[in-house]
């Protein structure tokens, strides 16, 4: 098992594509791989890809970014997403991810530093241990996945705008932006990120955050869909400037609240 | 004038010739807006179902829309689109029956005696279509049922869509897992309603014809 300390270099993108695309039925396998070929390392780091190609694509892609405003304008900051008992907490806890649990990236702990950038004031990286050092909180929701099937899980952790403010954000700024250790990446939106329940995530049901579920960092959102919760987080960036994210770029709706 | 319904509404009908409007303006603009919003709906719906089952069943993908890159963003995509056509044009619609007097006129009242008499007759071919202004029971409580069934489709659809923002309303639907199912029988509802439907446009072209032109 490859290590992976930095972003995306060691992660074989040509594997990772054919992976993703064994979970495809047939016929969009075949699309996905040409156009994935055809574009290569493009279609990971543009904010337009193959949805885009026609006409329909192109009215669709406007219509999502018509429902992105009506999503933003909906989202009430202070409303709280339901949570439950510990008995709710479904084990065991679905592994899910864009690859095999096996090909879950390995992040060493010891050597790991969370990269602070953007625009705030303090841009120090922080250690695990100074990340554990910080006030937890736990919180038992449920996660949502955008093909429809919902788990109830425990995530403990620092919530995400105390790091914020504790770091001088600009808190009037649009984005947050994710980097993970494999490449996968994450745009929200600033008052997302200042919901009370978005955290920082060291633990899922009491116990270290296990490598599948995102080893050592995770962002838990409970007020979006699980692709929107990305794992193994090594760099957070304050922005105004929207950059988008891994399934975002293939065509899911960007704001995806729940 | 089909023979069970016909003194009992005699009074508030317009005299049924060819030349009266069975279906006004709105209604067939509306009722054809929705054709178009049903089909992208439904079929973007079945691949959505099929990224992750309810059932021990999946719809092939054939009948299905939206090739995507993975398959699944590809119906989201119609399926939060085709959403506002479905709504926009459903409460138009809705809003005109209500305020126009023509749900209560044409689909009320709907008695359980005439609607197991008038299905009797239907199963033995025997009720008639001579007058397509006049609905028989069968056909009232199939309409309100469709517009019932729309209605909860639309309220556990955003159910299931923001399940946080309104969980006052998902909690209506049992909370997000259960509004799924929900979601997915008014679904079936309606399509059932719609092979029963369209089944009988084609076996009374007249029907179509008054759904095209008006009379």
């Amino acid at each position: 098992m490859r290590k992976i300390r930095k972003a995306i270099p060691g992660v074989d993108t040509g594997l990772l594509i054919k992976d993703a695309a064994k979970l495809l039925p047939d016929p969009s396998r075949r699309l996905f791989l040409r156009a994935a070929t055809s574009l290569g390392a493009i279609t990971f780091l543009t904010g337009c890809d193959i949805v885009d190609q026609d006409t329909a694509g192109k009215a669709l892609m406007a219509i999502s970014r018509f429902n992105d405003r009506v999503q933003a304008l909906l989202f009430n900051p202070n409303k709280l997403a339901p949570t439950y008992p510990e008995s709710a907490i479904t084990r065991p806890f679905p592994f899910n991810a864009y690859y095999y649990e096996d090909d879950a990236p390995e992040v060493e702990g010891e050597t790991y530093m969370l990269e602070v950038g953007g625009l705030v004031e303090n841009k120090k990286s922080w250690t695990l241990e100074e990340l554990y050092a910080l006030p937890q909180e736990k919180q038992i929701t449920r996660h949502i996945c955008i093909e429809g099937w919902s788990a109830i899980g425990s995530w403990t952790g620092t919530p995400l705008r105390d790091f914020l403010k504790r770091v001088g954000a600009d808190l009037t700024a649009k984005y947050v932006w994710f980097q993970c250790a494999e490449g996968y990446s994450n745009t929200i939106d600033m008052p997302t990120a200042l919901h009370p329940q978005s955290q920082m995530t060291f633990r899922f049901d009491n116990e270290i955050l296990p490598r599948k579920y995102g080893f050592p960092m995770k962002i838990r959102i409970p007020t979006k869909l699980g692709f929107k919760n990305p794992k193994h987080v090594i760099g957070m960036h304050v922005t105004n400037q929207n950059l988008g994210g891994y399934w975002e770029d293939r065509g899911y709706n960007w704001f995806s609240g729940s | 004038m089909s023979s069970g319904t016909a003194d009992a509404r005699a009074a508030d009908l317009p005299v049924a010739s060819s030349a009266a409007v069975i279906h006004p303006g709105w209604v067939r603009v509306t009722h054809w807006i929705n054709v178009i919003a049903m089909f992208v709906m439904i079929t973007s719906g079945w691949r959505i179902y099929d990224a992750s089952p309810l059932f021990g069943f999946i719809f092939p993908p054939a009948i299905t829309i939206g090739d995507g890159l993975d398959g699944l963003s590809g119906a989201l995509l119609w399926h939060f689109a085709a959403m506002w056509l479905f709504v926009v044009n459903g409460a138009i619609y809705v809003t005109l029956g209500i305020v126009s007097g023509r749900f209560r006129r044409k689909l009320l009242p709907i008695r359980p005696a005439e609607v197991v008499r008038d299905l009797r007759a239907a199963l033995s071919g025997r009720l008639s279509h001579d007058d397509l202004s006049v609905y028989n029971s069968v056909q009232r409580l199939l309409y309100l049922g469709v517009i019932v069934a729309g209605v909860v489709v639309v309220l556990s659809g955003v159910s299931i869509w923001k399940p946080v923002q309104f969980q006052e309303l998902a909690a209506v639907f049992g909370g997000y897992a259960v509004a799924r199912y929900v979601h997915f029988f008014a679904m079936a509802a309606i399509v059932a309603f719609l092979l029963v439907h369209i089944t009988l446009a084609v076996l009374v072209p007249r029907s179509l014809r008054a759904m095209i032109i008006g009379r």
